[in-house]
Order: C-alpha cells, then structure tokens, then sequence
C-alpha cells in the first residue's frame, strides 16, 4: 500500500493558504522584514525558525493582524488581507504570554471568542465541551487561570485560540514557558492536535530542536530574510548556506579552496601540510573556488587505529571529550590546528571507553556524509 | 514579642488619635447645652455618676425633628454620588491616556497629576472664586470669544462645588486606576480582538473589568471625603448649597452647640461607615487576587 506522502509545496497546482509576496516590514530605519515571499499550504504545520530579533514574530503579528506590511501583499485563501482587522479574520493566535483573561474562568476563557460571534447557548457549551476534552481540561473548567498550573494554562490558550475552529492558527512560543519534560510531551500533543483538528499551524519559536519535532516545513529565518524553507530533514541534512546548517544542530565547517576531481566530486583543500578533502556535490563548484565544507559531528568516525581506507582520513589528537550520556563528542585537533568534532552514541559503559585526551586517533568520513557550501 | 510592639504601635496610634476622640465627641453628642466653658454639660466635673447619668439621646431625636439636617445628609450623600460619577468620568479617560503614553512620559504624567498638591488646597480652591465669579476669568473669556452676552452665574451654586470637587479629588480618582490599567497586559486586549472582538468591545470585556479594583478603589476615595466636605461648598456653594459639612461648622463655630454639632458628626461617621467598610473589603480582595 502507497502511503501518499504530505507534501502541497512540491505539488505545482496546489494553491497556497497564506502568501507572502515581497514583503517589507519597518519600523522607523529598522527593517523587520526585508522583501520576503513565502507560500504556507494548507494543513501544514509551518514552523519559523530563528535567533531572537530575526523578524518572525513580527511575520506572525502581520498574519494576524497587529502589523501591517510596509510594502507587499500577504494573501489569505486567496485574497489580500492587509485591510482585514484581526478581529474579522478567519486566523486566531496562541500568545507567547497566552494572555488568558485573568477576570474569567477557563470555561469562560475558551467561550471569549464564541460568544462574540454566536449567541446559541447551547452551541457554545458544546463546542467549549468539545475544546475541554480535546486539550483534557475538563476537570479545570472552573477554576480562574491563577489557579492552574503553567502546562494547563497553555493548554487553556491553546483551546480558546482552536475553538472559533480558525483555518490558521499562529503559536507564538508557545512552549517557552514550559520546563523540557512538558515541553517534550506537549510538541507530540501539539502535532496530535494539528492532525485531528485539521488545522494549518504556523509556530514561532527559537528552538531549533522544537522546529525539527513539530514541522512538516521550517523557515529558518536572519535579519528579516528567509535563509531556506525546506522540511526538517532537508534543513537537517542539506542546508543551503552555513548559517543554517551552523544554526541547526551541531556542525563542523571546513573552509578552502575547491578543485574538481571527477564527475561530480570535488576536492577541497583546507590546510597546509592536510591532504585535500573529498566530498561530492551536485551544485558545480570552478576550480579555486573558495567553500565550505559542512559535515556533521555524528556523520564522522573516530577510530584509535588507522582504519581501512576512506574518502578522509585525518589524523589528530583528542583535545576535548563532551559526555552527554547517550552521546560523546570528541573534539579532534589536526595537526594544523583545526578542530573536528566527532559524535559517537555510547553504546558501552563509560569505564570500558578506549579514547581519553591526548590520545592520537584517527577521525574519516564519507564523501556524501557532507554538504558542499559557496556561502 | 518584637511582633507585638509593631502591630501594638499603630493600633496604639489608633486608639488614642481616633478611638479616644470619638468616644468624646460620642459623649459631648449625648450632653446639654450650656453656657459654660466648654459649653456643655454635664462635665467629667460633676462626678462620673453626674455625668453618666446626665446623658441622653436628647440631640440626636432633635436631628430628627429638624428637616435641615436629613436634607443636608441626603444633599450631601447627592452631591457626594454625582461629584464621584464626573470624577470618574474625567479621571478614567486620563488615567487611561496616561497608561497608553509612551514609556519615557509616564513619570512625569504622573508628576503632573500629584503636583496640585505643592499648593494649600485652601489657595486652590479660592483661585476657582477668581474663576467662576461673575467677572471672573472664565465668563471673560467667555464673552470675549462671543459663546455668551452675559455673564453666567457659575460661583454661589451647585455646579461650582461640582467644579470644585471633581477638580479637587481628581488625583484620588486617577492614581488607583492609573496603576490598574498600567498593570494591565496589553496582549490581553490584542487576544481579545484576535478573538473577534471590536476595540470598543475589547475595552468594554476586557478592560474595563479588569481595572474595576481601581474604579472602585478611586470612587471611594472621592466618595468618602467629599460626603463630609466643608471647605468647597462654603467657598464655592451658595446659600442653596446644603452639605452637612457646612451645617456641622455652623452649629460648632456659629451657633456653638457643641452637642448637637457632635451628633451630626457621629451620624456623618455612621454614614460613612458603610463606604469605608466596603473599600476595606476591595483593597482585602484586591491584596489576595495579587497574590
């Protein structure tokens, strides 16, 4: 059986929900938004991923209608929202502080938005029943938010934001606020959440780990610009630039000069007195072009004796050992100078480990476990 | 035992600067007239048997049987009530703006606000004769403008002391709903319109309740005070102006009946009593929604 796989953005006739076209954004000299187009299909959850101050949430308040862009249009299903006021848009948001009305019970919180546009009684309760069992709030829907504890009161936002049944719901961070056990727990319910309702999800948030778990596309965002919008195992594994691939995860850059080898490899030479590093690349390079090399810690090996031949083979000393429990990073010094880090899972008990500092080892990997960067 | 002393200090305070006088004004309330100094009797002079035996509630059924003094108390509760309701609705447009000021500007909004207070209220609220008189600045600028041909009777009437009053206890008004709305978050009203609601509506649910702590806290502090005023009807007020603060000053200084003018104090406290008591409980729940 063929599972169809969810993917509106690599289908050409598919109509985007939400489009950004050149969308400029400032705010006095400071430009918040530079010039941005990006399509959000529908019933995706689409994450915007970047450092603080990077422009996302100043995107997701014009989603919503706080902010209005300075230049460009942004499309809803279709038409230009610009003239919209929040309060007549079919788009409700989760804030970052969830704003709950202190003066209102969690009931009366999650009925706010209902009332506003029905006056069928029992319509309401039913929906804000549907909304207690959907987010397990049942047994709260009484008490005032100053009586329930930080994870409930995030799930009351979350249930008064679903309850007008929104066609885009925007997340503000909204798990900032949560310690990582909860948060942990509450990314799976989130995306349960999402699938059951249906509903596209855009979240904000900064935290790389969060994008990857929740996403089924991320937009990695600097200075207002969108770097790559990809899903998360593209961001993960074929960055575009070094800032993404150095802003998601953990990630060796090695910098040099590149010389065609054969078809569609490429070798790069990174050091004096280093042989040359080989690395495969679809995206042509000319020969003494300047480039990075982006290979991720967990895609190169340490061994303590020379192995087999490789695609690369460096030789170092172990200058540094990070000990996470279930992995270890070791920080391999070349010759040169040059740091390279190398991620092993530790599949046998620490006392048994036969790599300790100083130690000469030798570090290789694969000419396709790395990405080929011009910037 | 350090405990003891903190908490027996202020009710210590209390006892002798408002407990203590009260029983003797209580006391002065249930004597005689009397050509004397002071001019009551019976006096702790006599003997405290005398004394006791010589008080009765003799002035407070006279209070009755005057309709002066009921129709000075309801004026004065009247006045009182509708001086509040335009204190309010001068004071919470102001304390709102001043909420929604820029950052940088707020301190000295705020300045402005308790910056009357540098001057005697005295000096204050006679610049308000200089103002309203018949000649005064107001009807010259009215005149001079072409709105009137005559000058308005402003000064010696019910509206002067209105004037008088909303002016005078603004501050009161503003600061307690300054500080509930400068609390007030402002996502909570951008929530509100995200979910569906106009920014009339958003102020209306939103606002509104939730700087109600701070109307209530501001209505009895104009309230209170400005039940018992004397100072601003007697100055502002005419001869129609009935405040039974004015009416406790004449039977003191005027008609020196010490006992009667006592018993009309007593009942002005028993009165406000109720106000004070229910202030009280806001400022209790106000204290515990804080927490």
């Amino acid at each position: 059986m063929a599972e169809t796989v969810f993917a509106p953005w690599d289908d050409p006739d598919e109509k985007p929900l939400i489009r950004f076209r050149n969308v400029t954004k400032r705010f006095g000299d400071f430009t918040a938004i530079d010039d941005l187009t990006l399509d959000i299909f529908a019933q995706e959850f689409f994450a915007l991923l970047g450092p603080s101050g990077c422009g996302k949430t100043t995107m997701m308040r014009m989603l919503a209608g706080f902010e209005h862009p300075t230049s460009g249009s942004i499309e809803l299903a279709g038409s230009d929202i610009a003239s919209v006021p929040p309060n007549k848009r079919a788009v409700n948001m989760m804030f970052q502080s969830y704003a709950l009305f202190p003066h209102l019970s969690v009931w009366d919180n999650i009925a706010f938005g209902l009332r506003r546009e029905s006056s069928d009684k029992d319509a309401i309760a039913k929906r804000v029943e549907e909304m207690l069992k959907l987010t397990r709030l049942e047994k709260f829907a009484r008490r005032k938010p100053h009586q329930i504890s930080g994870g409930q009161r995030q799930r009351v936002a979350l249930a008064r934001s679903l309850a007008k049944a929104p066609k885009l719901l925007l997340l503000d961070e909204p798990l900032g606020a949560l310690d990582a056990k909860l948060r942990e727990a509450t990314q799976f319910e989130l995306m349960d959440i999402q699938e059951k309702t249906g509903t596209t999800f855009v979240i904000v948030t900064h935290d790389q780990e969060e994008a990857m778990t929740v996403a089924s596309r991320i937009a990695v965002m600097d200075e207002g610009r969108i770097m790559q919008v990809a899903t998360p195992d593209r961001i993960y594994e074929a960055p575009e630039s070094v800032y993404v691939a150095d802003f998601i995860g953990d990630v060796n850059i090695i910098e040099g000069q590149v010389k065609a080898a054969s078809d569609g490899l490429f070798q790069l030479s990174f050091a004096d007195g280093q042989p040359p590093v080989l690395a495969a690349s679809e995206t042509p390079f000319y020969d003494g072009q300047n480039a990075h090399l982006a290979v991720r810690p967990e895609k190169v090996s340490i061994h303590t004796e020379q192995p087999d031949a490789s695609d690369n083979l460096l030789q170092g000393k172990v200058l540094d050992i990070a000990y996470l429990g279930n992995l270890s990073t070791y920080h391999v010094e070349l010759p040169g100078g040059q740091v390279i880090k190398a991620q092993t899972a530790n599949t046998r008990r620490l006392s048994r480990r036969s790599i300790t500092w100083e130690d000469p080892v030798w570090i290789s990997w694969t000419k396709t476990a790395g990405v080929l960067l011009d910037r | 035992m350090r405990r003891v002393i903190l908490i027996a200090v202020p009710y210590l305070w209390l006892l002798a600067l408002f407990l203590i006088p009260f029983a003797v004004v209580f006391k002065i309330s249930l004597s005689d007239i009397a050509l004397a100094i002071p001019p009551y009797t019976p006096t702790a002079k006599d003997g405290l048997w005398t004394m006791l035996s010589g008080l009765d509630f003799e002035n407070f059924v006279f209070l009755t049987e005057d309709d002066l003094y009921w129709k000075a108390y309801l004026s004065s509760l009247q006045i009182a009530f509708f001086s509040t309701f335009l204190t309010l609705c001068v004071g919470y447009p102001m304390a709102y703006a001043m909420a929604r000021a820029p950052e940088q500007w707020r301190a000295t909004l705020l300045m402005l606000v308790i910056l009357p207070f540098w001057t005697s209220f005295l000096i204050r609220v006679y610049a308000w004769v200089g103002i309203l008189s018949g000649e005064g600045f107001l009807n010259q600028f009215l005149l001079w403008i072409g709105v009137i041909s005559a000058p308005l009777t402003i000064l010696n009437t019910n509206t002067a002391v209105y004037i008088g009053i909303v002016y005078t206890y603004l501050p009161f008004m503003i600061l307690p709903i300054y500080s509930a709305l400068d609390r007030l978050d402002g996502s909570l009203i951008e929530a509100a319109e995200d979910l569906g609601c106009s920014r009339l509506k958003a102020f209306w649910l939103v606002t509104i309740p939730l700087s109600k702590n701070g109307i209530i806290a501001g209505c009895f502090l104009v309230f209170i005070p400005a039940l018992g005023e004397f100072v601003i009807p007697s100055l502002l007020g005419g001869s129609g102006t009935l405040m039974i603060g004015k009416v406790l000053f004449e039977e003191f200084f005027s008609n020196r009946d010490w006992p009667v003018a006592s018993a009309v104090a007593v009942i002005l406290l028993l009165i406000l009593i109720i106000p004070i008591v229910l202030f009280q409980r806001n400022e209790q729940r106000q204290a515990e929604a804080g927490k």
